[in-house]
């Protein structure tokens, strides 16, 4: 097991939920990204996802699409990433799960990416737009590497591919709540309940939520039902409105603590 | 062994195609990969879709020997397949009754669609509307104003039209854009997609309903000439009317095909959309093909003077055509594309979209190599009213340049 399940197992058994918080790699630059990550580890942040800017996100909402922009005006690159989560990683425990786009990953390479990722001291990797049977061999490099490679299922995920998934997933299964694309919302999502009650039936690993939570209140709610949330637009949404680098990350900061005051 | 013939997996043309989709999109696809070869299987569909093509959107349409070109090029017979005279004046009406047809089937009774030149966009409002669907159309927010006649076809159809002002603000903005709310309202909603592009079964169904061009233009070349045509020349952005044209003549060896990508300003400017002459494997809207894109795996925003080729993929199937050699790809620049639409104009009385301008181009150069007993048949996928505005602009601009 590798540092994010055992990071999720310690958390279960103690009966508290994990708080991942997903941030724009880049946006606006890769010093605020490294403060961030340090800031939020502190703030008490479980896991932290780090998002791979890519020109066309068509799995990400409005908020995030304008991060990415704004990550990709600044020149961040998947390289520039990994070297700064390595100069990073003396200093920061915290799991991290890079998330992106198939383009992103193969263009570095199959074997390339999954070797650097792990030599970089990242520990899962999300593939947004890549069913794991699209690509087995980069799948099985990941798994080559003890690099996660974390799956997500949908409310429209049918049982016979959820069985699938579930199996296939590394370190958690992560449950995108409701049908559509990141962005923070108001309501919690419809049929909530009985999809995770679904989804536990066949996942022995840890199950996250994730796609528009905003509010402590809201994290507490799905928590109930889940070993942990994913926040990601709320918290983009803070870091893009700030008015300077230490703005965004005290912002991050004081609502990412409030998340996981809310789940301890 | 044909190309078509040594695709053995899905959805796989070689190692293109793919369904590289996000989970909340699987289900859906998964529904209309079992869904399209049930529904359109039935006689019911297929007499239903073909009483469409004949008497709404004017099928067959013509091939025409273009005796003036022939002659004015001195080399071989030139013949025109006419999708110009399709209703709305381009091959796109062929793919959307198709998948309109099918979403009403399936039970979907909101359709959306992307659109560059606007020319898929107005055909899938003429669908919706003839069939009694709700459409909304994405169009990146530059293709918008190129092509504002296009705009206001599509409302007064009845379409709603969403100007896509993210990234470079074209086609393959607006294809982000359909896509996010295809994830969102997926239960209710079909996306049509406009090329032989995004993920499977897409690149198999709007051939499937596209390759009525090829099949139409066989028949019309043998009864014509009593044999096949040397070549097969068409435009290629997504790919679509190329890949109607050419697929139904995989298995004739002897049958020369061409693609002919937009160079744009020249393919060593940058600024072009010949995805196969300068692009790099990669993944793109759901398939893996060649793309337009740097060293990180960021996609380049294309360029062409024509809207409807401003798109830094292609089809998976054009991507394995090439590969495996059936057939091949060249360029043509912005330049000569804007010149061979004046000069069909002049020469057959037929003024060819931007597009298709391109093939003609691209004919101009081929034809005078041949012999006079060859015959190259081309596309002429789309009629070019909709370009006279831009046209009519850059031919005033330069007339004040030079004086």
């Amino acid at each position: 097991m590798g540092r994010l399940g055992e990071r999720l197992a310690a958390l279960r058994a103690r009966g508290e939920k994990a708080l991942i918080p997903f941030i724009t790699a880049g946006d606006p630059d890769l010093g605020v990204t490294e403060a961030l990550l340090l800031a939020l580890a502190d703030a008490g942040a479980d896991a932290i996802e780090i998002g791979i800017p890519f020109s066309d996100p068509t799995a990400d909402g409005p908020t995030i699409q304008r991060s990415s922009e704004r990550a990709l005006r600044g020149g961040v690159t998947l390289r520039r990433v990994l070297g700064m989560v390595k100069a990073l990683r003396p200093r920061l425990d915290v799991p991290l799960i890079l998330m992106g786009y198939t383009n992103s990953f193969l263009t570095m390479g199959e074997r390339h990416f999954p070797e650097a990722a792990r030599e970089a001291g990242v520990d899962g990797v999300i593939t947004v737009d890549c069913p794991p049977e699209e690509e087995p061999a980069y799948f099985d490099a990941l798994d080559a590497c003890g690099v996660d490679a974390v799956l997500l299922v949908a409310p429209t995920t049918t049982d016979e591919r959820l069985a699938m998934l579930a199996k296939r997933t590394r370190g958690f299964l992560y449950y995108v709540s409701l049908t559509g694309v990141t962005s923070a919302r108001t309501t919690l999502p419809p049929h909530l309940e009985e999809n995770l009650a679904r989804i536990r039936k066949v996942a022995s690993v840890p199950v996250c939520v994730g796609f528009g939570i905003s509010t402590p209140e809201q994290a507490t709610a799905i928590a109930k039902y889940a070993d942990g949330v994913v926040v990601g637009s709320a918290l983009v949404d803070r870091i893009g409105r700030a008015k300077s680098r230490e703005e965004a990350v005290t912002e991050a900061t004081t609502f990412v603590a409030s998340l996981k005051a809310a789940l301890r | 062994m044909s190309a078509a013939a040594s695709t053995p997996v899905p959805g796989r043309f070689g190692p293109y195609g793919g369904r590289y989709a996000s989970e909340t999109l699987m289900a859906a696809l998964v529904e209309l990969e079992a869904a399209y070869p049930r529904i359109t299987a039935t006689p019911a569909f297929q007499a239903e879709l073909n009483d469409l093509l004949e008497h709404y959107a004017g099928r067959p349409t013509p091939l025409f020997f273009a005796r003036r070109t022939t002659a004015e090029l001195g080399g071989a017979k030139v013949y025109l397949k006419r999708e110009d005279l399709a209703h709305t004046g381009a091959h796109k009406i062929n793919n959307v009754l198709g998948q309109c047809l099918l979403a009403k089937h399936m039970g979907k009774p909101r359709i959306i669609a992307e659109t560059g030149a606007g020319q898929h966009g107005v055909a899938t409002a003429t669908a919706c509307a003839l069939l009694g669907l709700c459409c909304e159309v994405y169009m990146g927010a530059e293709d918008v104003e190129r092509q504002a006649p296009n705009v206001f076809r599509m409302e007064l159809l009845g379409a709603r039209v969403n100007p896509v002002t993210s990234g470079s603000k074209t086609l393959k903005d607006a294809i982000n854009e359909a896509m996010r709310d295809w994830v969102t309202n997926v239960e209710n909603t079909y996306y049509c997609i406009g090329s032989v592009m995004g993920p499977h079964p897409y690149p198999t169904i709007v051939r499937d309903f596209q390759r009525v061009i090829g099949i139409e233009a066989r028949r019309q070349i043998l009864e014509r000439e009593r044999k096949l045509p040397d070549v097969l020349v068409a435009c290629v952005g997504g790919g679509s009317n190329a890949m109607g044209l050419f697929h139904p003549f995989l298995d004739d060896a002897g049958v020369r095909m061409i693609g002919v990508e937009p160079a744009g300003e020249g393919i060593g400017t940058g600024r072009h959309g010949a995805t196969l002459c300068a692009g790099v494997p990669g993944i793109l809207h759901g398939q893996k093909t060649i793309v337009l894109a740097d060293d990180d795996g960021q996609i380049f925003p294309a360029h062409s003077i024509s809207a409807g080729l401003d798109y830094p993929g292609v089809g998976p199937e054009h991507a394995w055509l090439r590969d495996s050699l059936r057939a091949e790809y060249v360029a043509v620049t912005d330049e000569e594309a804007l010149d061979s639409y004046v000069w069909l104009s002049r020469t057959e009385g037929i003024i060819p979209a931007l597009e298709s301008s391109h093939a003609i181009a691209h004919v101009r150069k081929l034809a005078p190599t041949l012999p006079k007993d060859a015959i190259v048949l081309v596309n002429l996928s789309g009629r070019g009213d909709k370009d006279a505005p831009t046209v009519r602009q850059i031919l005033e601009e330069r007339k004040s340049g030079a004086t």
